[in-house]
């Protein structure tokens, strides 16, 4: 009996012990330990254990971690022998402790750097979000809630409950309630059940669709799994509401597409419509002139990164005139000394310019080396934005329809409100009276030829933004651009704008259904046949101007 | 006026002839062994083509320096084909015939490749073939130092069927409209049926050369991609890459999200490119720059001081890639098995080439198989970083056998690719015996 108080004693002892010590864990100092012990488990060389330690950080959830883990999904993470964590700054020259923020002594090439891969950067990206929901900027906050939407789970719930509970902002709070109501799908109240369906078809996103089909779906024995009809048949309506809106959205989104191929397809051969269209030179060295235009915007680009790297953002503003003048001067160099000598023989003026072609071609490689340069796009022509779920605006589409608006507008201008711009004019519709009113015919072929090359240059600006800049760049536009004026119609501008258009637009209304390999044989099949009913393009020159 | 131009002309002949005449003349005392370099120097397969030929020579000087081959000198003959797959096969022959070379290295591209197969097997000559391609091939005189699809596409799928690679469940296969992307992808599609994965989950693209607008096809993609974790196999052709990038990035696909793995993406075709969209995205080779070996960082180096040396265009941005690594692996195989053989007589240094080993930049020990005259190779899978370079995030255990003849393709599976005594048949159903 003695022997047993005794131990009851010791067991009760033991346990105040351990109580003791417990509270001492929940203490603040031992969770600071509990956070660097996860932290330095970021640095480890077993991806197994960056993802353990990634995931005990969320468990943790204090926001202390979140510049860490930021570091470490850029690579900036750095780990000693010790097992300390380093973030480093952005060129690499110091680094700092990742929790006090002490500067490193050491060298920082002995540091290790934590290789992670995709599965890694998913944990961290979730984990981030949870942490950022605490974010005291609505805009985080929002993207945080937006991933936590996208990628649900079932564990976040309780947090995103007390974040929606706290939350003021009406943008996060819509985020957030979708996110908590993907968490209740299967949730044992049916008015919750409910509430989801309609948050999600009122989010109008694709993805959750086999969500809903869950919702419909029978089990082994015939029986809905769903016991409700009521939650059934909001989910079918649901599945509808979003079929409908995907379709709305698919229809605009292949019309943007359209525009947007369109333009660049117009801005490729714009200035082949003045050589071409309105000189009537078949110009074989049109693609060269868009590929010089390509690399004037390169060279400017390397200019600003190696002398003006605070405005490098605004290098492409920059390089628009010397894309237009650099080809321009060649175009102009051209005409005098080879082309002009060729008016009036088709044949040779085209062998010549392809002749041009090649030797532009093998001098651009001399000079820049037969790969491709980096033409990198400035942030601001980067990305997209959204316009509602499933319409997402890219910002270089966006940029290269208005530039070819622009280009456009240029064009008219030129041709239509200056003297130059009359005088081409009536050199077009006649040499030989323009020739007796006193107009140099020879100099306005050569302002002719240098605005049209110009042009291209222009064209090759755009390019550059969404393509390789490589010397052959033009030899994959210059049949585009043919189809496009011959299409268009040759001698007006307003056909080749239509004709682009025109084009871009097929092609994109074709290409879901045939994919891009019969789409574009559909495209040029359609040409022939148009051609074939009516060679004079879209527009045609009327009455005696069509002969001259 | 016209006598004037005759002079001008015999002058540039006469000129032209000195140029070209007097130092092959005083070559012609020299005895040499005279190797073939048939890669495109113009056209549109200059851009990865070119550094092959430098790696090349870099490998023949190394050799020359060294004391050369059988107490002779080795002498490169280099042809440009311009990227003109017809004129591949011209320049193949005046190799053989004209320069009678004992070995030719060369070729990029399928169709190349295929272009000058029958002017090897007339003639008897040797091709060393350095690049990764689709297989359903095993000829008598190619030694192929690139990667058949087992050692390449195979095990990248495996790895994004992995938990580590995402676990996709769906694939999309997208490629450009020739023969290496439609083969590779049906050996594909029948490795994945074989996996149980449906066609359903199977979305399969091709776009023509030089395809520059990916918005549906990306629009595609994320559509494809809404229900199921999905994976993109990307066979498109060097310079469609970048529009293709661009577009994903531009449209907010991230690489965590849907990752693209690509078979024709490497540090070379990454030189050109502003790699930011493309940073998580993957490639897999059988060599990395970045591998971190001994013999690695003795390759680079040297190719760094041989860049210098010759003030190759690029300067110190030239870096090592894939087919670089096969070619130099070719090479020196090459020299190894003429030394042993002692002559350089295509039948005898055919026998001499299998089971021929060389420790390679990859770091691993490499061997020639006899049977298919493919290499066995490591396969690394990598991550592409801000740099372009690469960060390793899978390799296999050592290296694999080639396997010519796809085991998923019912018709291949049949073949054997065996060109040792008693066979005489790399491509055949039925024995054949000597």
């Amino acid at each position: 009996m003695k022997y047993y108080k005794n131990t009851t004693i010791v067991i009760i002892l033991i346990g105040l012990l351990l109580q003791l010590f417990a509270v001492n864990v929940n203490a603040a100092p031992t969770t600071n330990m509990e956070l660097s012990q996860a932290l330095a488990g970021l640095g480890a060389k077993s991806r197994k254990k960056i993802i353990n330690s990634v995931k005990k950080l969320g468990q943790i959830g204090d926001p202390a971690a979140i510049p860490a883990l930021e570091a470490l999904q850029e690579r900036k993470l750095r780990a000693d022998a010790n097992g300390r964590i380093y973030i480093i700054n952005d060129d690499g020259t110091s680094a700092k402790e990742a929790l006090t923020g002490e500067t490193y002594t050491g060298a920082i090439d002995d540091l290790y750097t934590p290789i992670i891969n995709n599965r890694v950067r998913r944990v961290i990206k979730t984990v981030l979000a949870r942490l950022k929901l605490k974010s005291s900027d609505p805009e985080v906050r929002l993207l945080a809630a937006k991933h936590l939407a996208k990628n649900p789970r079932e564990d976040a719930s309780k947090e995103i409950q007390t974040a929606l509970e706290k939350e003021t902002n009406d943008e996060v709070r819509e985020a957030l309630a979708l996110a908590l109501a993907l968490t209740q799908i299967d949730s044992p109240r049916k008015d919750q059940r409910l509430q989801t369906i309609k948050t999600i078809a009122e989010s109008g996103n694709l993805k959750f669709i086999p969500l809903l089909k869950g919702v419909l779906a029978k089990d082994s024995t015939g029986n809905f799994i769903e016991p409700d009809a009521e939650v059934r048949k909001a989910a079918s309506k649901a599945i509808k509401a979003i079929k409908r809106h995907m379709l709305l959205i698919s229809t605009i989104r292949n019309l943007f597409y359209g525009l947007s191929l369109g333009s660049v397809l117009l801005l490729a051969a714009l200035g082949l419509a003045i050589t071409f269209g309105l000189m009537g030179v078949i110009n074989m060295a049109h693609g060269e002139m868009l590929m010089l235009g390509a690399y004037s915007t390169y060279i400017i680009q390397e200019i600003f990164k190696n002398f003006l790297p605070g405005l490098f953002e605004w290098y492409i503003i920059a390089s628009i005139p010397v894309a237009f003048i650099v080809p321009a001067v060649v175009g102009m160099i051209l005409e005098r000394t080879i082309i002009r000598h060729l008016y009036g023989r088709p044949l040779e003026t085209l062998l010549a310019t392809w002749g041009i072609s090649l030797m532009l071609i093998q001098t651009v490689r001399l000079i820049f080396g037969a790969q491709n340069v980096e033409v990198s796009n400035p942030s601001w022509l980067s990305g997209g934005f959204q316009i509602t779920q499933g319409l997402l605006l890219t910002n270089n589409r966006i940029s290269i329809i208005l530039f070819a608006v622009f280009v456009v507008f240029l064009v008219w201008l030129l041709l239509n409100r200056t003297p130059l711009g009359l005088m081409v004019r009536a050199v077009t519709q006649s040499r030989s009276t323009a020739s007796a009113m006193g107009i140099l015919t020879s100099r306005i072929d050569m302002w002719t030829f240098g605005l049209g090359s110009g042009i291209a240059g222009l064209g090759g600006l755009a390019l550059s933004q969404i393509g390789n800049v490589g010397p052959e760049l033009g030899q994959s536009y210059i049949v585009d651009s043919f189809m496009v004026v011959v299409l268009g119609g040759v001698g007006k501008i307003a056909g080749t704008v239509f004709g682009a258009f025109g084009l871009g637009i097929i092609n994109k209304f074709l290409e879901p259904f045939t994919g891009a390999v019969l789409g574009k044989i559909f495209v040029l099949v359609f040409i022939i046949l148009f051609i074939q009913k009516r060679p004079q393009g879209i527009f045609a020159l009327k009455g005696r101007l069509a002969d001259g | 006026m016209r006598q004037k131009m005759w002079l001008f002309c015999l002058c540039t002949i006469l000129a032209v002839s000195i140029v070209w005449g007097v130092p092959k003349m005083a070559h012609a005392k020299e005895d040499t062994i005279k190797v073939g370099i048939l890669h495109s120097l113009s056209g549109t397969m200059a851009i990865s083509e070119t550094s092959l030929k430098d790696v090349a020579l870099m490998a023949i000087e190394e050799i020359n320096q060294n004391g050369g081959l059988l107490g002779k000198k080795i002498e490169p003959i280099v042809v440009d084909p311009a990227s003109n797959w017809p004129l591949f096969a011209e320049k193949a022959r005046e190799l053989l015939e004209k320069h009678k070379v004992a070995v030719v290295f060369g070729c990029w591209t399928s169709v190349s490749r295929k272009s000058v197969l029958p002017v090897f097997e007339e003639l008897n000559g040797l091709l060393f073939y350095p690049v990764q391609y689709e297989g359903e091939e095993c000829s008598y005189n190619v030694f192929y130092t690139g990667a058949a699809p087992n050692q390449q596409a195979i095990p990248a799928v495996e790895y994004l069927m992995s938990e580590d690679g995402g676990g996709a469940k769906r694939f999309v296969l997208l490629g450009t409209d020739y023969v290496y992307p439609r083969t590779t992808n049906k050996i594909l599609r029948a490795f994945l049926h074989s996996k149980g994965i449906s066609d359903e989950d199977i979305l399969e693209m091709y776009t023509p050369f030089g395809h520059s607008d990916y918005q549906t096809i990306v629009a595609k993609i994320k559509k494809f991609a809404a229900s199921k974790p999905t994976a993109v196999i990307s066979t498109i052709n060097g310079d469609s890459n970048v529009p293709f990038y661009k577009e994903l990035a531009n449209q907010g696909i991230k690489a965590e999200d849907i990752p693209v793995i690509a078979f024709s993406v490497g540090e070379e075709e990454l030189r050109g490119i502003d790699t930011k969209p493309l940073v998580g995205h993957l490639a897999a080779w059988n060599y990395f720059m970045s591998i971190d070996s001994k013999e690695n960082k003795e390759f680079i180096k040297k190719w760094k001081a041989y860049v210098k040396k010759h003030n190759l265009p690029g300067g110190d941005k030239r870096v090592t890639n894939d087919p670089m690594e096969a070619t130099y692996i070719g090479i020196n195989m090459w020299a190894q098995a003429v030394r042993q053989a002692g002559t350089t007589d295509v039948d005898a240094v055919r026998q001499a080439m299998g089971y021929q080993q060389f420790k390679a930049p990859s770091g691993y020990e490499i061997r020639m198989d006899p049977k298919n005259h493919h290499l066995h190779k490591p396969v690394f899978i990598g991550e592409i970083r801000e740099d372009g370079q690469f960060d390793i995030v899978w390799q296999t255990p050592g290296p694999i056998r080639a396997e010519p003849w796809s085991r998923y393709i019912p018709d291949s599976a049949k073949k054997v690719a065996d060109w040792t005594y008693p066979w005489v048949c790399g491509n055949c159903e039925k024995p054949k015996y000597k």
